[in-house]
């Protein structure tokens, strides 16, 4: 279909701001009588604060206040794992106990250093096995694991049980939870190949650029807080209920986030931002919270961690006719996370496999907070299955592209626990289409070719991730003077997303996006409700909303034109910023005409009546505030069918020298399925970016704690280590299929996480390859891993080690 | 323990003095409560961090008498204050002593290198994260080393020369340096004194808080390097977790004099494997005389490593060690 603005590449009104720097975060801001505040955060990963003595602090000159858990939580604190705001009973090192504000952050500083904690340690665990043990310290105060609707329990596996385990065995202990589909017993009977191993992957910090800080002030009885986040009004609701303020008192402002990555999406992921708000309404003072960067790794978050037992089986043709798998996963210190399920439905989406058993069991360790980051679960798990396949293949006697090309996701079929259909899926059309640019006839048989002490391996890599939602509400304006404004209310988190479903608003009425307005970065502007951006679901998402609320304006500006010019609005049609007849093309209104007559009409046509009644509470008060400003297009978006994928397929080429265990990627291409194209730049960029961190899963970040003291190690970019520009090539190749899905109006779908998941995987398979199919069974696989194996070194590594990962 | 991110400055003196006499009466006056500080980029983490607290800073950056490349009569002088990048670009560096430039465009990231001096880069304090987050270790004044322990992060740390602390020589440029056998003109405000590079660095087993033999009010104030082993062949690798913005692994430094067809004398030194860049003298007196060959490097390589005891998580520098030796002697 020939579209004006989908699939064409623009420019988003934020790049200018960004190139410049003129584009403020929230550290940015400043307010009269600001004060700065900072905080004292736990010395032990587990304990309870048994006193503050802060007299000496408060006696500083030029400090203003204190504010405390007992602040923030006058009736208690809440007895889950969440983040808290500040809490007295923290269970992990870095978690913040109370905050301070002075004139100035040197001054706070000084008093922090001033304040006596006197605190009760707890015993504290690091690694989820060492918690399952029997006598195994518990991570939370009231067991080990947080369980739905049933709180706090404990957890633990005898000890034959967890030797077994790390000696390699399924695990025996009943799970917390699990789903099955298929007949796995038949499936594995009917296996040519079978494969069964432990494995274990990282989890690390989500390291967003721009650190947490948030300003906050109230004015007038609102407050005003200027944060990070992905998401900009699905966060406001559940931050204002955070602060302590009616939604309609609370102003939300968020024009540019530095990253965010899973761990900013949802309020409950940042609530250290209610701490200025509370402290200003506390001490009466805008407080400006700047976090550090090593307070970003502490509090910001982090991959789950998963300590697993797989069991995969492969028909003699390279189906894989059944997959066993068990997890443990680590939920930190402040719970959350729920990587292993989608790391199950992720194997089971993209290989098709015929039967499937998950097992999982949640456990706590005193680490970082634990949640969502870029394809959570299905990026860690692809890693481990694609040198499986490879595996398979070679075991089997199948080319390693057919392998996957016969176990590929086609349109009409299911995936998971509930056999749900995609909405349309084109896995084998990527696959082609990948080869073909990367020219896997032609390298395949450069796989393992060795020159002197380097040798070459071939990977193959495949993501997904459920890549759509619906039920969010589009709002638009068409103004007096003829401009379309968008009420976007998707944040703006790096991926441009915001401005480029808009254009499905732009779209609709055929207008010149220089004539396009996006509205967004702060809730006072009258947004409507959107997902939180997270899930790779923006695009389809939001294209779905701004489409919706066009559709809903055109229907308004035909009534009007028939109204007014005669005849029935199917009379009627669009183009050049005119509504004109289609029998007479001379009659017609200017779309200035027409809005400023929408505007004289008001009721239905300027959101004053007849509006859509499931609008969301954030969307109908915007239309309340925006009523009788213009014509308005107002539209509450249904529920979608099915599951609508991201997929994206990775082939890479790889050189190891043997003698160091570094490598060269001599060739990196990465092929979207995310139906049609919206933003093809964009796109690029997010295929670029994920490859990046695709690296960086596969063999670089870990998480390091120390397991004395509970003390983190990865507390900046120096032990964390996030690729850099000579660790991945120079030329990332970029494709996409570009077919569009039926469930979205302009038919495109998502892709952000599984762009990283595909080339984790295509690195994880290539490593193998060159070192003659070698199963590491662990990610990410470091360098010291690789000079080890080719040395013959047996390190005696902690057994599924996933946090302190290789020391 | 470490209880909090401080992020803020404290209140410091700053000295900014203007010439060499000045600074290093300066150095003289405050004694160990005056920090030198030239790039910057291994102080400001640990005072932001409040994990040192000196009462003062003594900048030396802008001293142009310490900053330069200069020709000597028997070989160059380079500055203590001359970044690490002026000197990978400096066209009789690369001339002489392509050894170290290319060691110094090795260091870390090219905006660290554009401030980061040579000095900073020799006499920057041990990298262990335990030591840096401020832990009372062995070297930080306690009496534990928490990474030579049972349940030890110590993938990074030595595997030679434990004393106590098993921190390891962070550097790329010292083990070029050895290699070169480079002087150090360290100068006080009662006059200066020449210590050959390899003397230069002490291990814990001397000195348990210092990484240099530098005294009290004294300061680098420049590296000789001599004719002597001006155009040998070079050979330099390090290897990290990244290729940029880290340190090393394992390096090795190596300048080979090759004389009708034979090695006629060899300095080999390889850095992150001991406190001090460990200068590898067997392997040099078992290639003299010999002919650069893969089998030569095959036969001696494992010399390199005797001795080496490895902690429970850097096994892996062993024959990483053994690797990079062989690459230097294969050239």
């Amino acid at each position: 279909m020939a579209y004006m603005h989908i699939g064409k590449d623009f420019v988003p009104p934020d790049v200018p701001g960004k190139v410049t720097g003129r584009i403020k975060y929230a550290e940015d801001y400043t307010r009269d009588g600001m004060v700065y505040a900072r905080l004292l955060t736990s010395p032990v990963p587990h304990g309870r604060i048994v006193d503050i003595d802060a007299k000496e602090a408060l006696a500083m000159e030029g400090v203003i206040g204190i504010l405390t858990a007992d602040d923030v939580y006058p009736d208690g604190e809440p007895q889950s794992t969440s983040l808290k705001i500040l809490t007295n009973e923290p269970t992990l090192m870095g978690e913040p106990i109370l905050a301070v504000a002075a004139i100035d952050e040197k001054t706070a500083e000084n008093a922090i250093a001033a304040i006596s904690l006197t605190i009760e340690r707890q015993p504290f665990v690091l690694d989820p096995l060492d918690s399952l043990a029997e006598g195994g310290a518990n991570a939370y105060n009231g067991g080990n694991s947080f369980v739905y609707r049933e709180g706090f329990v404990e957890e633990k596996w005898t000890n034959d049980q967890l030797a077994s385990f790390k000696n390699g065995n399924e695990p025996t202990a009943e799970a917390q939870q699990s789903w099955e589909y298929g007949d796995l017993e038949a499936g594995f009977a009917a296996a040519e190949f079978v494969h069964e191993t432990t494995f274990s992957t990282a989890g690390y910090p989500h390291m967003s650029m721009e650190p947490r800080s948030a300003m906050a002030y109230w004015e007038n009885g609102k407050c005003y807080l200027h944060g990070t986040s992905q998401s900009l009004t699905a966060l406001a609701e559940p931050m204002a209920g955070i602060v302590g303020v009616p939604l309609e008192d609370f102003v939300f402002i968020n024009e540019a986030t530095g990253g965010g990555f899973g761990q900013r999406s949802r309020a409950a992921s940042i609530p250290s931002m209610a701490i200025p708000a509370k402290f200003s309404q506390k001490i009466n003072r805008p407080v400006m919270m700047r976090i550090s960067r090593e307070e970003e790794f502490t509090i910001g978050g982090a991959r789950q961690g998963l300590q697993g037992w797989i069991k995969v089986g492969f028909k003699a043709d390279g189906t894989m006719s059944a997959m066993d798998m068990y997890c443990v996963s680590d939920s930190g210190g402040k719970g959350g996370g729920f990587d292993a399920n989608s790391a199950a439905a992720g194997v089971s989406a993209l290989y098709q496999t015929e039967a499937m058993r998950f097992r999982n069991t949640s456990i706590g360790t005193n680490t970082g907070h634990r949640g969502a980051q870029r394809g959570p679960g299905e990026n860690q798990i692809m890693a481990i299955v694609a040198p499986i396949m490879d595996k398979a293949a070679e075991e089997l006697g199948v080319d390693r592209l057919e392998i996957r090309q016969l176990n590929a996701a086609k349109n009409g079929d299911v995936s998971g626990p509930q056999s749900t259909p995609f909405t349309s899926a084109y896995m084998p059309e990527a696959l082609q289409q990948g080869a073909a640019q990367f020219d896997w006839e032609g390298k395949k048989g450069r796989a393992r070719q060795t020159n002197g002490n380097k040798v070459r391996g071939l990977g193959i890599g495949q993501g997904y991730h459920n890549a759509g939602r619906s039920g969010m509400d589009g709002i638009i304006r068409l103004m007096p003077n003829g401009r379309l404004q968008i009420h976007n209310g998707v944040g703006n988190l790096g991926t441009y997303s915001y401005a480029s479903t808009s254009r499905a608003a732009a779209e609709v009425l055929k207008m010149d996006w220089t004539d396009c307005d996006v509205i967004t970065g702060r809730t006072d502007r009258h947004l409507a409700i959107s997902s939180p951006q997270d899930g790779s679901n923006s695009i389809f998402t939001n294209t779905r909303t701004c489409f919706g609320a066009a559709q809903d304006l055109l229907a308004k500006m035909k009534e009007i034109a028939a109204m007014d010019l005669g005849g029935n609005p199917a009379d009627y049609e669009i183009d050049g910023s005119r509504i004109y007849k289609s029998a007479d093309s001379t009659v017609g209104m200017t779309y200035a005409e027409v809005a400023q007559r929408g505007k004289d009409l008001g009721g239905k046509f300027t959101g004053e009546s007849d509006l859509p009644e499931e609008l969301d509470t954030l969307s109908a008060l915007s239309v309340s505030r925006l009523a009788g400003s213009a014509l308005m297009g107002v539209f509450h978006d249904p529920r979608h069918n099915n599951n609508p994928p991201g997929f994206t397929v990775t082939f890479m080429e790889i050189e190891l020298d043997k003698e160091t265990g570094k490598f060269d990627i001599l060739d990196l291409v990465t092929i979207a399925e995310c139906g049609t194209v919206v933003h093809p730049q964009g796109l690029a960029n997010q295929l670029v970016g994920g490859a990046v961190w695709g690296i960086g899963l596969s063999v670089l970040e870990r998480h390091l704690y120390d397991p004395q003291n509970g003390l983190p190690a990865s507390n900046g970019f120096w032990q964390s280590k996030i690729p850099t520009y000579l660790d991945t090539p120079a030329d990332i190749g970029t494709g996409w299929v570009d077919l569009p899905d039926p469930e979205n109006p302009v038919g495109a779908r998502g892709i952000g996480e599984p762009s990283m998941g595909a080339v984790s995987a295509a690195l994880n398979a290539a490593i193998s390859d060159a070192l003659g199919g070698h199963l590491f069974d662990a990610s990410p696989v470091t360098t010291d891993m690789i000079i080890n194996h080719i040395a013959g070194i047996s390190e005696e590594a902690k057994p599924l080690a996933q946090n302190n990962f290789r020391g | 323990m470490p209880a909090t991110s401080h992020d803020v400055m404290p209140d410091i003196e700053l000295y900014q003095p203007a010439d060499e006499e000045n600074a290093l009466e300066l150095a003289n006056t405050l004694g160990n409560d005056g920090w030198i500080v030239g790039g910057g980029q291994d102080t400001y983490g640990w005072l932001k961090d409040r994990n040192k607290s000196p009462a003062a800073m003594i900048e030396i950056a802008q001293i142009d008498a310490w900053k330069g490349v200069k020709e000597t009569a028997d070989g160059i002088e380079i500055g203590a204050v001359t970044t690490l990048t002026d000197i990978a670009n400096n066209p009789l560096v690369q001339a002489k002593f392509g050894l170290l430039a290319t060691a110094a465009s090795k260091v870390a990231s090219p905006q660290i290198r554009n401030v980061g001096t040579l000095g900073g880069n020799l006499n920057q304090d041990a990298r262990c994260w335990y030591y840096r987050r401020g832990l009372d270790c062995y070297r930080a004044g306690g009496n534990i080393c928490y990474a030579d322990s049972p349940e030890g992060l110590n993938r990074e740390h030595a595997i030679f020369g434990a004393s106590r602390c098993v921190a390891v020589t962070p550097s790329d440029t010292a083990p070029a340096l050895v290699a070169l056998d480079a002087t150090m003109v360290v100068a006080s405000a009662s006059g200066e004194r020449l210590i050959p590079a390899q003397d230069f660095f002490v291990g814990p087993d001397r000195d348990i808080v210092n990484m240099t033999v530098l005294n009290e009010g004294e300061i680098l104030t420049a590296v000789r390097l001599p004719n002597e082993w001006a155009n040998a062949e070079f050979y330099f690798e390090k290897v990290a977790d990244r290729n940029v913005w880290d340190f090393a692994l394992v390096n090795v430094a190596a300048a080979i004099k090759v004389s009708g067809g034979s090695i006629s004398d060899a300095r080999i030194v390889c850095g992150a494997v001991e406190c001090t860049p460990r200068r590898l003298e067997a392997v040099e007196n078992a290639i003299r005389g010999q002919q650069r060959s893969e089998q030569l490097a095959n036969d001696v390589a494992a010399i390199a490593t005797e001795g080496a005891e490895p902690l429970n998580y850097n096994n892996f520098k062993v024959p990483l060690m053994e690797n990079l030796v062989k690459r230097a002697i294969r050239g």
